[in-house]
């Protein structure tokens, strides 16, 4: 190995990156903004899954580098920076939810007050479930992860300055903090934007459903950037194919994960046959919708498990690289077999529509914005880490 | 020891970078029976060995899949093939509720079998007598020290020159390790068989004395004796010795009025029926003619009935015989028996042998319908219709 393979030399990205993703963000805008004039009420739902979308990805890669953190990893620290940067669009969730909060009384039964009056569970219910609430409960929680996002996020970066190790045992007491906050907050974000469209349906298990979720897109995100960024020499040259097999693990551990969790809601709510719980899924298993259930069983589980369980499609970037794109598609495809059906409720007739597709483009467009954007300044490799050398040497 | 075969040159060495270096090095001098013990597993090792993917997945994968499939036949052979079971009214084949059970025994059998496998192929079972057990190189390896050896059969081994290497590999110990000798096993031989049963026989010995002599106490038994007296059982409280006492003489049951008359003719005059056959006391009556009358008399009261023969069957009591009976006179039959007719008087109140008696006539009537009757029936249902 030559010196120069071993050093990692700071690259400026193509700004092919911010143009794409702008070109995205204004077809993404433009075509929104017009759906939201043709039909707002279908709009505020294929937006409300983009938004959860891209809270996946953002919480989720913070998340991860909370993880790192708190499980003091070394072998991930190479391309922690890649969560970092993608987890960099989650102060902008401020602005991507004023659109959903005009929109409460399209998505949410229980933000109009005459049908709440008409039913006694919602008016049980509505100490939890009315608008003010709900309103502080939203900001209070992106708050609260946007507070712990700068307070590692900066560490971190200073880190490359200094070289300083107390920040490194700083964002471990940090992470550690944030882990079970995350776990609570996710569990309500749940509860709030996918669960509450369905007033009356609960599932204690669905916090922890959409946290499997979110840990599997954002450690696909994670793969297929780096993977990316790797192939063009972005990244520290010493990434091999061992840190790939232990990306590809993880993947492959959380494709079991979900399906443990998924089988698991829907075994309870099948077993106890209780009306108030199957209405959900009958919803679900209903016309067209039967065909995305099916489909979800399939690609969201039995795909990516049986082809992530040999050790050659852990080792081969390609392959990773098309699987995580696969489980991004699939993820989204979970959420809006999640939040659609709610929709038409029970009017079964459902047809796709332009709408569906538009609202994701805004959202990869702004993820790869803010990448460009804070690569510009940052090194994306922690450079001055002390868990870097070691990870670099990291052997399975 | 010196006569055995030498099995391996043995060296040790104090840390894990030492270790890799010196797997790396052996495997680049070409030699390939060799082998490293660690005392927890070093990341890096495989490749520094030159050892390729695991074989073992392969195990795991085809074990874990016989177990899903073995346990899912299993349960659809137990529930919905052999003997249909209802549980909580699904499908006998519910497939989400065998998932659970499917799920654990892919995971019970890939984990054992993994397990299983390593061992055979790294012991070679059933043989279980690898040379470098027993020995201070396996006692340093199974604290903080890491091992390497390569063994005799090698093609490039030669004792002298392995030695040389493995020192300048900076190994602090070198040492030479031969096959144990052949150990003779002497299972059946006559003096262990008999120990064998001695032992067997003391056990056994032991053990029924002393759960059922020593330390026997009463398995909890459900309240099965009790203090009090259970009918037929004899009574050394009172002076006949019996624990089964007769009324005192006049007793009277709650309830229960005595029958004074012995004949028939007698009550003819003095019983009168005192129900009014309405629809609730003909359901009463049929009921209890249904349950106690019908075995003998037949469900129509026409003397065949399911006995078949096989007992004295009842007489027909549509008869004009028994239609012209008052009903004292049947309710004295029923009180008291006739012929091998019992007395029903214990079981059927006499509430409800009126009753029976009313449900009699109304047999013996359509029995014996007139043309008149069932123009009314057929009139009565034609306007039911009509409603």
């Amino acid at each position: 190995m030559s010196p120069n393979d071993s050093v990692y030399i700071k690259k400026n990205l193509p700004d092919n990156i911010s143009k794409i993703g702008g070109i995205l963000l204004v077809i993404g805008l433009v075509l929104g903004i017009a759906a939201f004039f043709v039909d707002s009420y279908r709009a505020s739902f294929a937006y409300l899954v983009s938004f959860i979308f891209f809270l996946s990805i953002v919480v989720g890669s913070l998340f991860l580098v909370a993880l790192e953190y708190a499980a003091n990893a070394d072998w991930s620290t190479p391309f922690r920076r890649v969560s970092e940067f993608l987890a960099a669009g989650l102060p902008l969730l401020l602005i991507f939810t004023i659109p959903l909060l005009f929109n409460t009384s399209s998505l949410f039964q229980w933000s109009h007050a005459d049908f709440v009056n008409s039913d006694k569970m919602l008016q049980a219910k509505s100490a939890y479930l009315n608008t003010p609430f709900f309103m502080v409960r939203v900001f209070v929680i992106i708050i609260i992860w946007i507070f712990f996002y700068f307070l590692i996020i900066r560490n971190s970066r200073k880190q490359d300055e200094t070289g300083n190790q107390a920040l490194t045992k700083r964002n471990i007491t940090l992470s550690v903090i944030f882990i079970p906050i995350f776990a609570i907050t996710i569990t309500l974000v749940a509860v709030d934007w996918i669960m509450s469209l369905e007033s009356k349906w609960f599932s204690t298990i669905f916090g922890v459903y959409l946290f499997a979720g979110v840990a599997w897109s954002s450690l696909a995100a994670l793969t297929l950037t780096s993977i990316k960024l790797k192939e063009k020499g972005f990244l520290h040259p010493a990434v091999k194919e061992d840190h790939y097999y232990s990306l590809g693990t993880l993947m492959f551990a959380f494709t079991a994960f979900w399906g443990y969790i998924a089988f698991s809601q829907y075994m309870l709510i099948w077993y106890g046959n209780l009306p108030e719980e199957t209405f959900w899924f009958m919803q679900r298993w209903a016309g067209g919708w039967k065909i995305v259930s099916v489909l979800l069983i399939v690609t969201h589980f039995i795909v990516p498990f049986f082809y992530l369980i040999s050790y050659e499609a852990k080792t081969n970037p390609k392959k990773l690289k098309f699987i995580s794109i696969w489980i991004l598609c699939v993820h989204l495809l979970d959420i809006y077999w999640l939040i659609m059906p709610s929709m038409s409720r029970n009017d079964h007739a459902y047809s796709f529509s332009w709408i569906d597709f538009v609202f994701p483009l805004i959202f990869i467009g702004v993820i790869m914005i803010v990448f460009k954007k804070v690569s510009e300044k940052i090194n994306l490799v922690p450079v001055r880490d002390p868990k870097l050398e070691r990870g670099l040497n990291f052997h399975l | 020891m010196a006569d055995n075969k030498l099995y391996c040159v043995s060296a040790l060495f104090d840390t894990p970078d030492k270790i890799i270096n010196a797997a790396k090095k052996t495997t680049e001098s070409g030699y390939k029976k060799f082998d490293v013990n660690t005392p927890y597993p070093v990341h890096g090792m495989d490749k520094a060995m030159g050892l390729g993917q695991s074989k073992i997945g392969y195990v795991t994968l085809f074990f874990g899949l016989s177990g899903a499939a073995f346990i899912f036949l299993f349960m659809w052979w137990t529930f919905a093939s052999s003997y249909n079971l209802v549980v909580g009214g699904k499908p006998f084949l519910s497939a989400p509720a065998f998932i659970p059970i499917t799920f654990e025994t892919t995971v019970l059998f890939a984990a054992i079998s993994t397990v299983v496998g390593m061992i055979a192929v790294y012991f070679k079972l059933p043989d279980n007598n690898n040379p470098i057990h027993d020995t201070d190189y396996m006692k340093a390896v199974s604290g903080d020290k890491y091992g390497l050896f390569i063994e005799a059969d090698d093609e490039l081994f030669d004792k002298d020159k392995v030695t040389e290497f493995l020192k300048s590999l900076g190994a602090y110990k070198v040492s030479d390790i031969y096959f144990p000798e052949k150990e003779t096993y002497k299972m059946f031989a006559p003096g262990f068989l008999f120990f064998l049963a001695v032992v067997g026989i003391i056990t056994n010995a032991a053990t029924y004395i002393t759960l059922n002599k020593l330390m026997y106490l009463t398995p909890y038994d459900w309240m099965e004796f009790q203090d009090k007296l259970t009918a037929q059982e004899g009574s050394n409280i009172f002076a006949d010795g019996e624990g089964m006492r007769v009324p005192v003489e006049g007793t009277v049951a709650r309830g229960e009025i005595p029958y004074p008359y012995s004949s028939p003719t007698d009550t003819t005059e003095a019983l009168t029926n005192p129900t009014i056959p309405t629809k609730e006391v003909l359901d009463l009556g049929k009921r209890k003619f249904l349950t106690f009358c019908s075995p003998c008399h037949g469900n129509f009261a026409e003397g065949e009935s399911r006995l078949h023969q096989q007992f004295p069957t009842g007489p027909t009591l549509v008869k004009s015989k028994i239609i012209n009976y008052p009903d004292g006179r049947i309710y004295h039959i029923i009180t008291t028996g006739q012929n091998v007719m019992p007395s029903y008087a214990r079981q059927i109140t006499r509430e409800e042998r009126w009753a029976i008696i009313d449900y009699i006539r109304v047999l013996q009537r359509a029995q014996n319908a007139s043309k008149a009757d069932l123009d009314l029936v057929k009139k009565e249902s034609s306007s039911n219709v009509a409603k």
